[in-house]
């Protein structure tokens, strides 16, 4: 498993994702992909779906990107990828390219859990050897943070907005991690920007596997959560302590829980700083806050049953 | 290049087949596809090939037409060649793509049935479907008969190919009418195909990864207009290139495909029919006929609709009495596409103009018979008004 040095040398030697970008001061997102990409050994293609990543990376002239790097549209990055992967696979046989490489897409939730949903079934199901990641920062954040299917029942968001007649989004979250494991892929993990050393592990297994793989990770979005800058890792952090957003895998079937927190925190500890769930602090949405922290526990218990043991990585 | 001397074997083929039978000579490395009538016999057939072993390209069975030829650009780009096949709404479906495929010169061929957009949903004829791609930046040929399908798809990889070109190029056969009838097709040797296309050569490929390329990037109102005159420039090459193969193509096959259209019995014609595709076999039947009574007719049938060929267009109309355009499809709210292009060349060109016509005709696979495209005639030489739209075999 890497360490931070090992991962700090590769970052030097590599330089696969540099610092000339223009996300946001904070933003989750150049975590995620800097650890996944520096935790692969093997040369890497980068598949990128339309969203925050895309656009702040590669406004051409300019490039952040040291490795081959692909963009076509929103939708449609897990059937990019498959003709990649396929592409790679048919002119290694006829003996036009000899090297192993790893293929990794990123896109966000809308990329993911909504618009990209059925072209990545479509890819999962085909069974292409690639590893597809999902920043997940829990809305439209590209376009100035629209609701998702990622969206967290209660928060606010520009198209689910509180009013006097709204609290914000009033259904739940799909949960994506289980959906893609339906499909009986070799290797499907949830992770967090807040905890690299399990992310890089993930990343390394998932590139291990000889199939796809899918790694959903929580990516904070300072400007969408209305956080201090600083406080990213912090409260990515805090989603993982608070059972919110536990750190699990899947291999081969068999799930497996990769942290327990010793002292699992109420919700109300991930959701206070953050402004999106400002509202439900009012007195009248004492409720609200009730049946976020239920619908928590009613997850993280159902998880528990599922998981056969837990391995720490 | 060697000429084909030996007798080219001639076999009894639906228009799908023989597009079919292109693919595999032309063995392309990657095949995504997503089946929608008409088009899917070529795809059945092509897929029975590859399980055969007759050619051994990778099939990628996607779940959709939009991941079809996101996975054809992302095979492309990778440095594959790749050829998918589409109808109607399989190509309404992959549009968005369409358009970036041809930005991110994709030198991909797309077979297309022709096929009438719903709604109300329709599984027959006409040309809604290419029509709605012609603003894409692809290059689009259309071919009469399945002998014409099959060589323009061998034309079409090499054109898509040259790097002059670079960009997608779609091969039009009528649904139905060409897709599943069966005529005489001569295909050529598996060799002398393989050697006429020669291997695909990538100027960048996502494979190399030692030397990185950033491919599809965001270009805002600093970059975008150029990017895009870019494309102008290369369809601009398709017509020289275009011209270059298909004399390569007469030295190979023996088959002329002259210039951007095919003339039938033009040079002295005073009333000129116009038309794409399959209409042109029956347009050949009523011309006979005319001119066995004295009619000066003659037809232009465009192989090529994108890159246009004005110029030439509009040089072979002139001095003559008139022309009727007859288009499948309909630019709703305004006229047929194919009358929109003519009438635009021929009032750039052309000083003294002749009188143009334009028919709407078999929307959704209504048959055209050929008393209806001998009544154009008629009208024609009745000096009928011009500048109404007519409608072909339509109850008012």
């Amino acid at each position: 498993m890497p360490n931070t040095k090992e991962l700090a040398r590769v970052e030097e030697a590599h330089k696969r994702f540099t610092g000339a970008h223009a996300l946001c001061a904070g933003c989750g997102t150049p975590i995620c992909v800097r650890t996944i990409l520096n935790a692969i050994k093997e040369p890497v293609v980068v598949i990128n779906a339309t969203g925050c990543l895309e656009v702040a990376t590669t406004r051409y002239p300019t490039t952040a990107w040291n490795v081959p790097w692909i963009h076509v549209a929103f939708e449609n990055a897990a059937a990019v990828a498959s003709g990649v992967e396929t592409a790679y696979r048919v002119l290694r046989r006829r003996g036009k390219i000899s090297k192993e490489i790893r293929f990794v897409a990123f896109a966000g939730d809308g990329g993911t859990y909504d618009i990209g949903l059925q072209a990545l079934s479509g890819a999962l199901e085909r069974g292409h050897r690639f590893i597809y990641v999902c920043y997940d920062n829990e809305a439209y954040m590209n376009t100035g943070n629209q609701r998702s299917g990622a969206t967290p029942f209660a928060a606010q968001t520009t198209t689910a907005p509180t009013g006097t007649r709204s609290f914000g989004k009033a259904q739940r979250r799909k949960d994506l991690t289980e959906i893609v494991a339906a499909h009986h892929i070799p290797y499907v993990a949830q992770a967090s920007i807040s905890d690299w050393y399990d992310l890089a592990a993930k990343a390394r297994k998932a590139a291990s596997v000889d199939g796809p793989a899918f790694l959903n990770v929580l990516s904070s979005c300072p400007r969408g959560w209305g956080h201090p800058s600083d406080q990213s890792v912090k409260i990515a952090r805090l989603a993982v302590e608070t059972c919110y957003w536990p750190l699990f895998e899947i291999i081969e079937g068999r799930w497996y829980l990769n942290y327990v927190p010793e002292e699992k925190l109420p919700v109300i500890e991930w959701l206070r700083p953050q402004k999106r769930f400002a509202h439900l602090f009012e007195p009248a949405n004492q409720e609200l806050l009730s049946e976020i922290q239920r619908q928590v526990d009613e997850d993280w218990e159902r998880l528990l049953r599922r998981c056969e043991r837990h391995e720490t990585l | 290049m060697r000429v084909a001397t030996a007798p080219a074997e001639l076999l009894l083929l639906t228009g799908a087949e023989a597009a079919a039978h292109a693919m595999r000579q032309l063995n392309p490395d990657v095949v995504p596809v997503y089946p929608i009538t008409p088009q899917t016999p070529i795809i059945e057939t092509f897929a029975q090939f590859v399980a055969d072993g007759l050619c051994d390209a990778e099939i990628v069975n996607v779940e959709s037409e939009h991941s079809a030829l996101s996975a054809a650009v992302g095979a492309s780009c990778a440095g594959a060649r790749v050829i998918t096949a589409t109808s109607a709404q399989g190509l309404a479906l992959m549009l968005e793509i369409v358009y970036i495929a041809a930005s991110m010169r994709c030198p991909i061929v797309i077979a297309v049935g022709s096929r009438a957009l719903s709604g109300p949903i329709n599984i027959h004829c006409d040309h809604s479907d290419s029509m709605m791609a012609r603003d894409t930046g692809c290059v689009q040929l259309f071919a009469e008969n399945a002998q014409e399908a099959y060589d323009l798809m061998i034309m079409a990889q090499r054109l898509a190919e040259d790097r002059r070109v670079l960009v997608p190029v779609m091969v039009m056969q009528d649904g139905f009418t060409i897709t599943h009838s069966a005529e005489p097709v001569a295909l050529l040797p598996d060799a002398i195909v393989k050697e006429f296309v020669g291997e695909y050569e990538p100027l960048y490929s996502l494979l190399d990864t030692d030397h990185p390329t950033t491919q599809g990037p965001f270009a805002l109102p600093d970059y975008y207009f150029e990017l895009k005159r870019q494309q102008v420039d290369a369809l601009e090459a398709a017509r020289t290139v275009w011209l270059e193969i298909q004399r390569r193509f007469a030295e190979i096959s023996g088959r002329r495909y002259e210039g951007f259209f095919e003339e039938y019995k033009l040079s002295d014609a005073e009333y000129v029919l116009v038309l794409l595709s399959s209409t042109a076999g029956t347009a050949k039947v009523v011309i006979d006929r005319l001119r066995r009574r004295g009619i000066k007719v003659g037809l232009i049938k465009p192989w090529v609709f994108r890159p246009f060929p004005a110029r030439e267009l509009a040089r072979a109309l002139a001095d003559r009495r008139a022309v009727a355009i007859l288009d499948r499809a309909i630019s709703l709210g305004s006229w047929g596409p194919l009358y929109l292009e003519i009438s635009a060349a021929v009032g750039r060109y052309l000083q003294k103009r002749p009188v143009l016509y334009n028919y709407i005709y078999g929307l959704g696979g209504r048959d055209t018979p050929p008393e209806l495209l001998a009544s154009v005639v008629t009208d024609m030489c009745n000096e009928a008004d011009p500048t109404v739209l007519r409608y072909l075999g339509l109850r008012e």
